[in-house]
């Protein structure tokens, strides 16, 4: 081993502390970005390839009811490649030893037992018999949550009539990777189950023999899907079609898309910071080390080193700490990329995951984590290769410090000589002071854009569920009924209150926009299911108009007082004018409200029912659920207490989750900046503070000058992290706003206070421990050796 | 005879290097009074600057004693040593040691903050005939001039004794006399006792004693019946 690299290991090993420092907070982003990109192709690579192997369907429709003969005019749109039509139906489940009911979607198996789309994948046990009448098959989550074995037998109210089903496979879907009920939030592997039955009894059960009420498309490459969607929904007009859609709005596929968009994205925005923040340490060290070697490098150069040697030298130093960084990013970005991977294939429903490793997320990253220690480091490297051997060798001028109107100002308010050195030496480096409070800056915002959700979420919770929804179920017909079926329910036994609503599918226009919704009409002034504004006030639609929820409305471009064409997809399926009444603030999907009385007056019919929300008597919970199991025409029941604890449980998960690496990734930033600013300040500063040490100033007067710089710098960068917190928040809030979902940017003092408290804390740790240091500083020896 | 100053008993300090042990001081016995201006001289390591350090407390014997008046040294912690430094000790160094981000009036500003009874700035800073620079960086000045202003830091506090270890030694000849003419001007108004550490012979013909050291001993000490003054002294 040359010399040279022997003082680089042994460099290296003197300057470990900082190095790693540097090292950890350059690991976040190398491991952020393997976790995200590996996860993103994990997930992109799976879906495409189980959609590809079980020929998942491009475009879908439900309708009332069509002969099976229309099958082969579908066939004919241009562009389709193949068509698959089958019977659907829903069904309350009693299954043995749960008291609650379940809630089963059931769809018909293909008379000749082989799908051409949508192809579930047996995982067990096999497909039943066509000709049987009482065998399925069910989805994998389904069985396993309720502990089904093959042979085991539940019951199913199949339209009014309550059968024993057998169960002879399971199996999964690429239609169901992920499954949410009815009136669901979350997914509820034990309350809902998709049932797969023989073709010719589904038929039966649901009187639908010869004809089908759901097709499936799969197009050719060069197919357009809005054509084919608008030509299907022409055939299906006369027979009940509800607007057809493309993959873009069936529920599982959006919601894996939503994920995948989300990890493509952090995998972009997050990681430069971190490469960002890395760079400036490096430079920042590196230009240090470079200063206090200066006259060694002229010795080098003397000797006969060439600038190329030296430049190497230290972008080598530089090039380990990235190493360091790179290797620890890998390990820790490998690790939780692939226990990510395991928990996303449990989460969503994939037969198989394929995580391949991608060697090149580790390649980029790892050229990615050098050539950012390189970008910190070149510019002093190429000071030192520019300096005269002879230069070098001579002491550097000293700083030069100069009043500037900042100064006058500073003396204007006769501060202490201590106070004046650690102002005047932040403004000597005006660059490292601005770059050193943007990275503390960075850790704050990274605090606040990561618990503001807590606020937001709550605020979610309570309106949703304590001030909209207030309801102990919610029971869902298979049919319109008649308004006394509410009689029939309140007479069940344990409803203490019972509710009507109904939903109306719909496409609203405005011009060229239009949204496919459901319109919900309800009695004025209900008690369980209220619409809230904004200032938390009951609206009660008025009996001639249409309340929109804001994102509805904004999404139509409509305001109060404008007139919207509504198309009925349901029941006489009639287009009316409506005027829009008025907009309420909503954070789950997209509302529409209507008065019953008055659509009803505008189908000229009696008011019709589909929904009713109960509130129970919590003792007779199970009296309650034996009944429904019985009950006729009954869809589905939603139990909103579950719902409720479900997605507050699944909520705090995620948050303490969050909140523990962001505090962890925020924690790194801080003590890389600050620890790395203090060393480098003390390095700096050593000769200054022996000698204020000589001249009688005690060790807690001379820390106060090495801390206060860097505390002054983190005091500094709280508000501006708060700012850019804020910034992130509502940029994330856009993100992640959806048809489903949006989310209100919710900002408490404790947001910020919290961001602030954990970066102050770690900035004062990481300078005491600098601190320490100066307890065990040499006067003697300091003051001996000249600058 | 005039007050005692600083006494020490058998003072000696080791460097232990755990291979050699290096005697730096081998066993002193010294008395210095107060208004005296000494000049120590020896060779490099012949243990002048660690008894310097020692008497400033900067630095701990390994065996003996140091008195400062009646005060005991050795048996001060470091907190001790601390506050004897801030209230009784001026110190100017080879290298002038001045805060680069602090005009002249501020470096001496930083002394006169913490001590009980100093003189203005302004003042010591005239004292050293540096009156027209006061608001000039370290930066801005000559060697002279930044060893000038930290004699005038030094002296700021009415130190009872001011340490001096090389204060020219980083200076042209008539730069440091300059020097020298400030330490004998405050030595003679205030009385402040004067301890000069100097490689340079010529400048122990301005001293009152001077202390010769070898190998971590006292060698020689002799008085001067005629002293000159700073402006007569040629190197």
């Amino acid at each position: 081993m040359q010399a040279l690299d022997r003082k680089l290991l042994r460099d290296f090993r003197r300057l470990w502390a900082q190095a790693l420092a540097i090292a950890l907070v350059l690991a976040c982003g190398v491991a952020i970005f393997i976790t995200s990109f590996g996860m993103y192709r994990a997930l992109e690579e799976t879906r495409i390839a189980y959609y590809e192997r079980n020929r998942f369907a491009d475009v879908f429709s439900d309708a009332r009811r069509a002969p099976l003969s229309l099958a082969r005019e579908i066939e004919t749109i241009e562009g389709v490649w193949a068509v698959e039509t089958r019977v659907s139906g829903a069904a309350i489940l009693d299954i043995p030893g749960r008291s609650k009911s379940a809630v089963g979607r059931i769809l018909s198996i293909p008379t000749s037992g082989r799908f051409s789309l949508n192809v579930p994948l047996l995982r067990s046990g096999h497909v039943p018999d066509p000709e049987t009448t009482d065998q399925v098959l069910v989805n994998e989550p389904f069985a396993q949550a309720n502990g089904f074995q093959i042979g085991d037998v539940f019951a199913a109210n199949l339209n009014g009539q309550k059968r024993p089903l057998t169960i002879t496979g399971t199996v999964l879907s690429p239609e169901f990777i992920y499954t949410i009920g009815p009136g669901g939030l979350m997914p509820d592997n034990e309350g809902y189950g998709i049932i797969w039955m023989p073709e010719d009894a589904v038929a039966a059960a649901f009187d639908m023999a010869g004809a089908f009420n759901h097709v499936s498309l799969k197009l050719r490459a060069d197919a357009r899907a809005e054509t084919v969607v608008s030509s299907l929904d022409n055939l299906l007009e006369p027979y009940g079609g509800l607007d057809a859609y493309d993959r873009s709005q069936q529920q599982s596929d959006a919601f894996i898309d939503a994920e995948i968009k989300q990890l493509r994205s952090t995998s972009i925005i997050l990681p430069p910071v971190f490469f960002g923040i890395t760079a400036f340490l490096v430079n920042m060290v590196i230009g240090r080390i470079i200063a206090l070697e200066r006259s060694e490098i002229g010795l080098l150069k003397a000797i006969g080193y060439s600038n190329f040697d030296i430049c190497l030298h230290y972008l080598l130093l530089a090039g380990l700490i990235a190493v360091v960084g790179i290797v620890i990013g890998w390990g820790v970005g490998s690790w939780l990329s692939q226990s990510l991977a395991r928990l996303y294939a449990d989460f969503f429903n994939f037969p198989f995951l394929i995580y391949r490793v991608s060697y090149d997320a580790y390649i980029i990253s790892g050229i990615i984590g050098v050539a950012t220690a390189a970008v910190g480091a070149i510019r002093s490297v190429l000071n030192a290769a520019r300096l005269a051997p002879a230069v070098a060798m001579s002491p550097p001028a000293p700083p030069k410090y100069k009043r500037n109107t900042l100064d006058h100002a500073l003396l204007a308010l006769r501060l202490s000589q201590p106070t004046m050195m650690i102002f005047r030496n932040l403004m000597r480096w005006p660059v490292r002071s601005a770059l050193t409070t943007l990275g503390l800056s960075l850790a704050v915002s990274i605090l606040v854009a990561a618990t503001f959700f807590d606020d937001s979420l709550d605020t979610i919770v309570d309106t949703a569920f304590y001030q909209s929804n207030r309801q102990d179920a919610v029971l869902t017909f298979t049919d319109e009924m008649h308004e006394s079926v509410l009689e029939d329910v309140r007479r069940l036994p344990g409803v203490l209150q019972a509710e009507s609503k109904q939903y109306y599918p719909a496409t609203l226009r405005n011009g060229h926009l239009s949204k496919r919704i459901a319109i919900e009409s309800s009695r004025p002034n209900p008690d369980l299911s209220r619409v809230i504004d904004s200032d938390g006030r009951v609206v009660n639609p008025p009996a001639n108009g249409i309340m929109l929820s804001d994102r509805l409305a904004s999404e139509l471009n409509v305001r109060a007082g404008d007139t919207i064409a509504v198309d009925f997809l349901s029941g006489r399926r009639e287009s009316h004018k409506i005027m829009v009444a008025g907009t309420v603030t909503q954070y789950l999907g997209l509302g529409a409200y209507m008065d019953m009385d008055g659509l009803s007056a505008l189908f000229r019919q009696k008011p019709r029912i589909g929904i009713v929300n109960v509130t129970l008597d919590e003792n007779q919970t199970d009296n309650f659920h034996a009944a429904l199991k019985e009950a006729p025409n009954l869809a589905g029941t939603t139990m909103m207490t579950e719902t409720r604890q479900s997605f507050l449980d699944t909520i705090r998960q995620n948050v303490i989750i969050m909140t523990t690496i962001y505090v962890i990734v925020a924690t790194l930033i801080t003590v890389g900046v600050a620890y790395n600013g203090a060393r480098i300040q003390l390095s700096e500063r050593a000769r200054e503070l022996a000698s204020l040490r000589i001249l009688g100033f005690t060790r807690g007067e001379v820390s106060f000058i090495l801390m206060g710089e860097t505390m002054i710098l983190a005091l500094l960068a709280q508000p501006l992290g708060w700012l850019i917190g804020v910034e992130i928040a509502r940029l994330m809030t856009n993100g992640f706003t959806s048809d489903l979902y949006t989310i209100p940017l919710i900002l408490k003092p404790a947001t910020f206070s919290f961001a602030s408290l954990v970066v102050l804390s770690a900035a004062l740790v990481a300078t005491l421990v600098v601190r320490r240091r100066l307890d065990r500083l040499d006067l003697v020896a300091v003051m001996k050796t000249r600058e | 005879m005039p007050d005692l100053i600083f006494r020490t008993e058998g003072v000696t300090k080791v460097y232990d290097t755990g291979e050699v042990k290096i005697y730096a001081l081998a066993g002193v016995d010294l008395k210095l009074f107060a208004g005296e201006f000494t000049v120590l001289l020896g060779a490099s390591g012949s243990g002048k600057s660690t008894l310097l350090n020692i008497l400033g407390g900067l630095d701990h014997v390994t065996e003996g004693r140091v008195w400062f008046k009646e005060l005991d040294l050795t048996q001060l912690n470091d907190r001790g040593l601390t506050w004897f430094r801030r209230d009784h000790v001026g110190f100017v160094f080879q290298f002038y040691n001045l805060v680069p981000s602090l005009t002249a009036r501020e470096n001496v500003q930083l002394v006169t903050d913490v001590s009980p009874d100093p003189m203005a700035p302004e003042e010591a800073l005239e004292l050293v005939g540096l009156g027209h620079r006061m608001d000039h960086f370290p930066a801005e000045m000559s060697g002279g001039e930044q060893q000038r202003v930290a004699i005038a830091r030094a002296i700021a506090k009415r130190p009872e004794v001011l340490l001096c270890d090389e204060p020219t030694g980083a200076l042209d000849s008539k730069t440091g006399i300059q020097v020298l003419e400030a330490l004998k001007n405050i030595n003679d108004r205030f009385g402040t006792t004067t301890v000069v550490i100097t490689h340079n012979a010529a400048i122990q013909k301005m001293a009152h004693r001077v202390i010769h050291f070898q190998d971590g001993r006292i060698s020689n000490v002799y008085t001067n019946d005629q002293r000159l003054p700073p402006s007569e002294i040629v190197w």
